[in-house]
């Protein structure tokens, strides 16, 4: 074996975690070379154009489709009387049967914005003038799509997440409180929001299925793609090389793969379907609404004797899903009694899903802001209270910390944004016009990794080309894993050859959870161990190791497993007007070890940026009346612009996982969580009022 | 969308004749709004007549010392001339609070005039709109309304105008020059936005065909002093839910002269006259600045989501008021 010990970017090759190294495909997307799935070129290829109900709930009575045909370049109509039938068992591990894949099955029409006909063009152009063309008629039924938790339809969550908690009496702890809060809060819908339209291209190659598609898991998509079309999972094969983010809406299969896919078979035309971002706000899940009561009660001294988190959130009778707000009510403070609920209310929406940081973002902002009040009402300091709270083990499942950084984050963040001799009473610092506010709060965020498989192959001129199913959604993890192979190669950077976003490799996890470098690191890691083993007998080369990490992650210990983070802004509110602007936004995060800062850091950043969005602008609008997303573009639905975003300080303390063998947590989402509670508290410093409805819009604000 | 024939005209009255031949013609400035509405189908013109190569950009002064900005004139042209920011700062002040740097860098300040209302019902082809479709109805009465019109609204319609820049020539009392083929015509502003009533597709009072050739600034009513402020959801890049532009001259205490404009609040930019005479000789005070506000707003028709906006336009122009009284 040969090492090339050279100068990258200024940084030594070797070790390569830990070096702040540029993305390599940095320079590709700068200059406008990376290929993202609709740059691909494919001969004669055909594109699609989605025709989407404008009704929120009722029955297709007819299609005319004339017109649409009789149209230049129009290559055909597929809805639901031609469409391919797709197997209805198909879903997630998690959730089961998810409906939201069937698209074109049947005449019912179950949300707005449903995709009810795919009309296929030799150009873009000319699919979407024959789109326009489709006249579809509905028989219009009464929809429902008012949300709460007094809905009558309201029932438990799945428990796939693990059970309602129901440590002691809370009853009783509350009852026996010095200093009872009881709130309710509520958080809206949001979006996922990511850059790159979803995109899919594709085509048949014998019997094998091909797609250039933008997801967060070319296996598990293949996987779920070939269920869905009752195909072997070898005739399908997923690639793609750039995803321009995800935060979740990427994770499945989504219905630019199955229309594009359905298109290419029916028609035996390769053809790629781009959605518009109307489209990707229309057909492709938004975090759902939830409507959370805490309940804390607390000792004079500020000790907390219960912890009750209920959430409610709404689904789609489509399909399930687990919005688990109440992760860190179990985990995040030792309390005598913790009971956590979880219930859905099935409404006609389109079914929700993951969007960044699901659960944690708006469960975070109902605990740490009911937190903020129980400091009001002990008359302390907030962070001073969640010192008096730390748990020695998991406040519900009894089961040890393996790294437990919470308290370090609480005071590296405080002491970096100068939180000592903070005045803790609220509307006490007014300059010129503006009232001047600072809040803090914090989170855990669940790590684990979990299985992979990966291959790693000895070449004949020294070099190592891994492969891996895993996929780079803009976050830098081609270029992680590189070098967290170079590492455990124990050669430089140049050494490495990466491949990578391609189902055909074999099974690995998604770029999802925050656990994308944890999964993939350790079946890296794995298969080098395997692989350098195999060439201490000096086998001829080329020579190929796969490792698969099933065995070692199932054989871990049961622990709990968290990354952790602190959070601290500054806000001015004009109350005259109702703005809240963020000054500062300092956070610190214990994210395991950190395999390069740069990337890591940047990461946390645009977390906490989604944040102050998520604090101050996010929202879903729905029409009451029509049932329909009304806001589904970047013109009306507000997230941060730049002006908006003020210096913001991410950093980690020291932090090591000892459950996993490269010390890693998972830095993803954990930047998005702990903000928007700790921006509506700093709301409730600056005007003495408590911010219980995200978004903080000026209208909730403003003062007569 | 609909395809449609594209031409350049060379000077204005090819231009006009360009138009005028063909039953949906239309002139194309920065194609900002325009375009935008093409590709979901709410407006479907056949001709688009392209008039960013005629003779109409530019700032300048006349011999009445009036400041003649041209019709083609970029938003970003207009706000950074140094006449405008010096007489009339609010001008400029509201055009860069408005969209973003690329647009503005495209957006004319004819095309800016004539932009359509951000109403999402208006914008979506299966909703009931009577701007969009006369006699079809108004999906945002009983619908989200939550950045809708409080004043000068009626039943057919609760939209407001998104533009920045118009209120701060509202306040100016600009004028806008237009030409036709039958020659040239000027209408001030006041009168340029025609009232909602049950017409709320007829927005202006330009004639039929007529193209805006320049908007005029009276020198008369430069103000120096003048401000314009936006308050909005987001720092930028977001359309107002309410907007001020003011100016104020203050004698010994008491108000001299005052102007007042608002924005985001009604189907046009809306000159507080009521509030301006309920002012003129009074002191400059913010008890009065609010009393004034109080009095223009005394006609505000709130619907279930937007009353929030009386409260924010009274707030406002105290806080506007107070500001430029120093």
């Amino acid at each position: 074996m040969t090492t090339h010990p050279q100068v990258i970017d200024g940084l030594g090759a070797t070790p390569s975690i830990g070096s702040p190294r540029t993305r390599v495909e940095g320079e590709d997307k700068v200059s406008g070379k990376a290929r993202y799935a609709g740059d691909v070129q494919v001969e004669r290829l055909a594109h699609g154009a989605v025709v989407t109900a404008t009704v929120a709930r009722g029955r297709i009575s007819g299609i005319d489709d004339r017109a649409t045909l009789a149209s230049p370049g129009v290559i055909g109509v597929i809805d639901h009387r031609n469409a391919l039938r797709l197997n209805k068992e198909t879903g997630s591990p998690f959730f089961g049967p998810d409906g939201q894949l069937q698209l074109l099955q049947d005449d019912r029409v179950s949300h707005g914005g449903q995709p009810v006909a795919l009309v296929v063009a030799e150009t873009p152009e000319q699919a979407r003038a024959g789109a326009e063309l489709l006249r579809v008629s509905c028989v219009e039924e009464p929809h429902d799509i008012a949300f709460g938790p007094n809905h009558q339809a309201v029932r438990p969550a799945l428990t796939a997440f693990g059970p309602d908690a129901d440590k002691g009496d809370l009853e009783a702890e509350l009852a026996a409180s010095a200093v009872v809060v009881d709130e309710r809060y509520m958080t809206p819908a949001q979006h996922a929001c990511a850059m790159e339209p979803h995109t899919a291209t594709v085509w048949q190659e014998g019997v094998v299925l091909r797609a250039i598609d933008s997801n967060q898991a070319p296996y598990g998509v293949a996987a779920t793609l070939a269920t869905l079309f009752g195909k072997p999972l070898p005739e399908v094969r997923v690639q793609c090389e750039q995803v321009g983010g995800g935060f979740g809406s990427k994770t499945g299969v989504g219905p630019q793969l199955i229309l594009a896919t359905m298109a290419a078979v029916l028609l035996d035309r390769p053809v790629r379907v781009a959605l518009t971002r109307e489209e990707v706000f229309l057909t492709t899940s938004a975090r759902p609404r939830t409507d959370q009561r805490v309940r804390l009660g607390a000792d004079a001294g500020g000790r907390l004797r219960a912890i009750g988190h209920e959430a409610t959130f709404e689904i789609s009778g489509k399909a399930e899903f687990i919005e688990n707000c109440v992760e860190i009510a179990k985990t995040l403070y030792a309390a005598d009694a913790i009971r956590t609920r979880l219930s859905v209310v099935p409404l006609d929406i389109l079914p929700v899903a993951s969007v960044r940081a699901p659960g944690t973002a708006p469960g975070s902002f109902a605990l740490e802001s009911a937190m903020d009040e129980l400091a009001e009402r002990l008359e302390m300091d907030p962070l001073e209270l969640r010192r008096r709270n730390e748990p020695e083990t998991g406040p519900v499942s009894g089961l040890p910390f393996t790294s437990r950084r919470f308290q370090l984050c609480l005071t590296e963040g405080a002491r970096r944004f100068g939180w000592a001799g903070r005045d803790h009473r609220p509307r006490r610092t007014r300059q010129g016009r503006l009232l001047v506010g600072t809040g803090m709060a914090g989170t855990s965020f669940l790590t684990t990794a979990f299985p992979s498989s990966a291959t790693i192959t000895a070449e004949p001129d020294g070099t190592f080309t891994v492969a891996i199913a895993a996929i780079d959604i803009g976050t830098g993890a081609r270029t992680a894993l590189r070098a967290i192979a170079a590492d455990a190669l124990g050669v430089g950077w140049d050494s490495v050859h990466l491949k990578i976003g391609d189902s055909a490799i074999g099974p690995a996890w998604q770029s999802g959870g925050s656990l994308g470098t944890t999964s993939w690191g350790w079946a890296i890691v794995a298969a080098a161990r395997d692989l350098l083993a195999r060439l201490e007998s000096g086998p001829a080369l080329p020579v190929s190791v796969t490792s698969d990490t099933t065995e070692e992650i199932m054989s871990r210990p049961h622990r709990e497993r968290h990354s952790y983070s602190a959070v601290f802004a500054e806000v001015t509110v004009d109350p005259a007007t109702g703005e809240v602007r963020v000054r500062r936004l300092v956070g610190r995060f214990a994210v395991g070890r950190v395999v390069n800062p740069l990337m890591v850091r940047s990461q946390l950043t645009g977390g906490m940026v989604m944040g102050l969005s998520i604090a101050l602008q996010e929202e879903i609008v729905h029409d009451e009346a029509s049932g329909r997303h009304v806001n589904a573009d970047f013109a009306d639905y507000h997230f941060a612009a730049n002006a908006d975003v003020p210096f913001i300080d991410a950093d980690f303390v020291d932090d090591h996982e000892p459950d996993d063998p490269l010390g890693l947590k998972g830095p993803g989402e954990i930047g998005t969580v702990a903000v928007a509670a700790a921006i509506a508290n700093a709301v409730w410093h600056a005007t003495g009022k408590r911010q219980r409805e995200l978004p903080i819009r000026l209208d909730r604000v403003i003062e007569d | 969308m609909k395809e449609f024939a594209y031409s350049r005209a060379n000077g204005v009255r090819e231009a006009l004749v360009m138009v005028a031949e063909q039953e949906n013609g239309r002139f194309l400035g920065g194609g900002t709004n325009l375009v935008d509405l093409m590709k979901r189908g709410v407006e479907a013109p056949d001709l688009l007549v392209d008039v960013r190569s005629l003779p109409l950009a530019g700032v300048r002064e006349d011999d009445d010392g009036d400041v003649v900005i041209g019709a083609t004139t970029t938003n970003s042209d207009a706000a950074a001339h140094p006449e405008v920011r010096r007489r009339y700062p609010a001008l400029s002040q509201a055009v860069l609070a408005g969209a973003s740097g690329q647009l503005r860098n495209v957006a004319t300040v004819a095309g800016n005039l004539l932009q359509r209302t951000r109403c999402a019902f208006f914008a979506d082809l299966s909703t009931a709109c009577n701007k969009r479709v006369p006699g079809s109805g108004c999906a945002a009465l009983a619908g989200v309304h939550h950045n809708h019109a409080i004043l000068g609204t009626s039943p057919s319609c609760v939209a407001t105008n998104p533009s920045d820049m118009a209120v701060s020539l509202m306040l100016f009392d600009a004028v806008v020059h237009y030409e036709t083929l039958d020659g040239e015509g000027e209408i001030p502003l006041s009168r340029f936005y025609r009232p909602v009533g049950d017409t709320p597709h007829v927005e202006t009072a330009l004639p039929a065909g007529a193209l805006i050739t320049s908007v005029r600034l009276p020198r008369a009513t430069a103000g120096e002093r003048s401000r314009y402020r936006k308050v909005r959801e987001r720092a930028s890049y977001a359309f107002a839910t309410v907007s001020v532009a003011a100016d104020l001259e203050v004698r010994a205490g008491r108000v001299h002269e005052v102007r007042i404009a608002l924005g985001g609040v009604a189907s046009h930019p809306w000159r507080a006259r009521i509030a301006e005479e309920e002012l003129r000789g009074g002191p400059a005070v913010p008890e009065r600045f609010r009393a004034a506000a109080e009095a223009e707003l005394a006609a505000a028709r709130a619907l279930p989501h937007n009353g929030y906006k009386v409260t924010l336009a009274r707030n406002l122009i105290q806080s506007v008021l107070t500001e430029i009284a120093g």
